[in-house]
């Protein structure tokens, strides 16, 4: 459905933009009709970035996104609104997606001009009832109300609802609810999980949080400094870390069935001026042992079926550590 | 010896509307050498707590309750006296404290000019400080540089060493890991566990919405809700064995890793929490709560404490059964 191939953003930072920031660098993967996949990366991994380019709100430095076999940076007038009308896109703060002067309803009202001047007041105002309902809202509780009397939760799913009357076919939910309070967060997951279960849709499920990936998608993409680390099935990039980076994150998240073990997270000062080698050089446990590491990126490798990963060394690393951060069901690691 | 006494305390925040009752009624204590979770979803009162034991300025507005550090009552309600406080008995690194260094100034400034506030010379306690940016793996260069130039990692720790620097007794902690990525979360949360076996703080008030990272460190664990005291237990005992609704709901809410939708659907609390303008009398969970009978509707709850230091302030606990 959509696809990227060997996708590049180099944003120029400095005066006159001298030095130039790889934001993404060489990304391609593709998300198949029904499946929800995560893009899964700390802050500054180009996440948001990629989120952003699949929306054309920025243009691609090199590569090509394809859509139902279309490149989308080819798209204009009629085909471009065609293109909103199947792919929206869902942000983190529900609050700025408003204009707080006005209703929160008025977002409905835009999209009935752009893309439904034809449709009747009333059929319009039965449609708006019928998916604030999918989503989860009473109408009468929210239409009508300004942005701040309602909570984050409800705004989210009005941007969700308005997502759905355009009858989309991919979803690009970026950070949707980091700002959700835990009580509702996982109320808004579960209405996208039946949304793919329901309409078939396809999510890109943009996220730092290893659990809510984990809850929802079947596959996932881990994302470092713009380059995919690894990637595949969910259940073996989770059960079988290959990467170093992955196997660290895992380790890291606090959680509530057993504590921390005693990793050593390196914390030093990163060297942004690395162009060559793999960009996670300088936090790997791994990388001093050889050369190859600093001179070559690695590419993405078949590890296994349907696991990839993007690592010199992964065969290297020893059993113990693979267990460490592997584990949730215990018994899978052979 | 109880680094930290609360009884009480009620502070309020006066808005055209009218008084929004964001902390109505704590009491609890911290332990020397414990290290206290305090957890809560957003507008349940748990930074307004924090912040009123260290600055408490309008909006914010005292009114009623008693806190005693060490024993000696601490003043809250009066700025000035605090000063004598702040900073060298109880400090806070507030939320997005890694925005709070003046910019224009390089990290020895800003360590010379607060020091110097209290009278202290920055060259009295650099080695001291060596030491400390040694432990929390910053290179002494950063001393040298503007908070432009450090990683949110790095300016988090910078004020982690700055707000701990004098050996305050109570070092409050609100939200300090949230902006951070798993893998620096997971060592600032084991940098402020450092600090207390060190003994550079006495006592630790752990502020966040993340009950799973307080699994990871902290000792005790104190849940509020609409700014009233739900629970405060052993973490062991609050997590594997929750006795307020509230909290139960919660903990069953968060997704664990290994848990998925297609196999094990969570679920989250129906409704919302209370407006705090006019908070419904009665338990303010009540709402919200599959177990509220009619006695919730007629009281606030009472917090009781059992004979293994729990205390819970729900009416399904607190008996009048019989």
């Amino acid at each position: 459905m959509i696809e990227l191939e060997h996708v590049t953003k180099i944003y120029r930072l400095g005066t006159f933009g001298r030095r130039a920031l790889r934001a993404v660098d060489d990304v391609s993967f593709r998300v198949a009709q029904g499946r929800v996949v995560s893009l899964i990366g700390e802050s500054g991994s180009g996440k948001t970035t990629i989120g952003k380019m699949i929306l054309r709100l920025i243009p691609l430095t090199s590569g090509r996104i394809l859509f139902e076999g279309n490149d989308i940076s080819a798209l204009s007038g009629r085909a471009l609104k065609d293109y909103y009308r199947k792919v929206q896109g869902v942000f983190q703060d529900p609050f700025s997606s408003y204009n707080p002067i006005f209703k929160a309803d008025r977002i409905f009202r835009i999209l009935k001009t752009e893309f439904f001047p034809t449709v009747g007041p009333q059929q319009w105002d039965k449609r708006i009832r019928e998916v604030l309902s999918t989503v989860g809202l009473v109408p009468e509780e929210v239409l009508g109300k300004y942005p701040h009397q309602l909570s984050g939760g409800q705004l989210q799913r009005f941007l969700i609802a308005r997502a759905l009357l355009l009858d989309i076919q991919f979803l690009v939910a970026d950070e949707i609810i980091s700002m959700l309070d835990a009580s509702t967060r996982i109320d808004v997951l579960n209405l996208l999980a039946e949304l793919r279960n329901n309409r078939g849709l396809s999510i890109l499920f943009i996220t730092h949080d290893l659990s809510l990936a984990h809850y929802l998608s079947d596959e996932a993409i881990i994302l470092y400094r713009g380059s995919i680390m690894e990637s595949g099935d969910i259940e073996k990039v989770f059960q079988r870390p290959l990467h170093p980076y992955t196997q660290i994150l895992l380790s890291s998240v606090p959680r509530l069935d057993q504590k921390w073990e005693e990793t050593e997270i390196r914390l030093k000062v990163q060297e942004g001026k690395r162009t060559a080698g793999c960009p996670y050089y300088d936090r790997c446990y791994l990388a001093e042992k050889g050369k190859i590491c600093a001179d070559l990126k690695p590419q993405l490798v078949e590890a296994e079926e349907q696991h990839f990963v993007a690592c010199h060394r992964f065969r290297e690393i020893p059993k113990e550590v693979k267990h460490a951060a592997g584990q949730t069901r215990g018994t899978s690691l052979a | 010896m109880n680094i930290l006494e609360v009884r009480d305390l009620r502070v309020y925040y006066q808005t055209i509307k009218g008084e929004v009752k964001a902390l109505d009624g704590a009491t609890f204590s911290v332990a020397e050498g414990e290290i206290m979770g305090l957890a809560g979803e957003s507008g349940c009162g748990k930074s307004t707590l924090g912040r009123s034991l260290v600055l408490l300025k309008p909006p914010m507005k005292y009114v009623d309750g008693k806190v005693f550090l060490e024993g000696e009552p601490l003043p809250i309600w009066d700025r000035e006296k605090m000063n004598a406080f702040r900073f060298a008995k109880v400090s806070l690194i507030p939320q997005y404290a890694m925005n709070a260094l003046n910019p224009t100034k390089k990290i020895k400034r800003i360590f010379a000019d607060i020091l110097a506030s209290r009278g202290i010379r920055l060259k009295q306690v650099l080695s001291e400080l060596n030491w400390r940016f040694e432990l929390v793996e910053l290179p002494l260069e950063v001393l040298k540089m503007y908070p432009i130039e450090l990683s949110g990692g790095m300016k988090q720790r910078v004020v982690m060493v700055l707000s701990t620097l004098l050996n305050p007794s109570l070092l409050i902690a609100d939200e300090v890991t949230s902006a951070l990525d798993v893998s620096t979360q997971k060592a600032v949360a084991k940098m402020l566990v450092e600090f207390r076996d060190q003994r550079f703080v006495k006592a630790l008030i752990v502020i966040t919405h993340d009950i799973s990272l307080l699994y990871q460190i902290a000792d005790t664990i104190l849940v509020m809700y609409a700014g009233k005291f739900a629970e405060k237990g052993g973490t062991e005992e609050i997590i594997s064995d929750p006795k307020h609704p509230y909290t139960r709901l919660l903990i069953s809410s968060l997704p664990k890793i290994g848990v998925r939708y297609m196999e094990t659907k969570l679920r989250g609390i129906p409704g919302h929490p209370p407006s705090l303008l006019e908070p419904p009398g009665g338990c303010r969970f009540r709402e919200r709560c599959p177990e509220a009978f009619e006695k919730c509707g007629e009281e606030p709850p009472f917090i009781t404490l059992d004979s293994t230091g729990r205390q819970v302030a729900c009416w399904l606990i607190t008996g009048n059964h019989d």
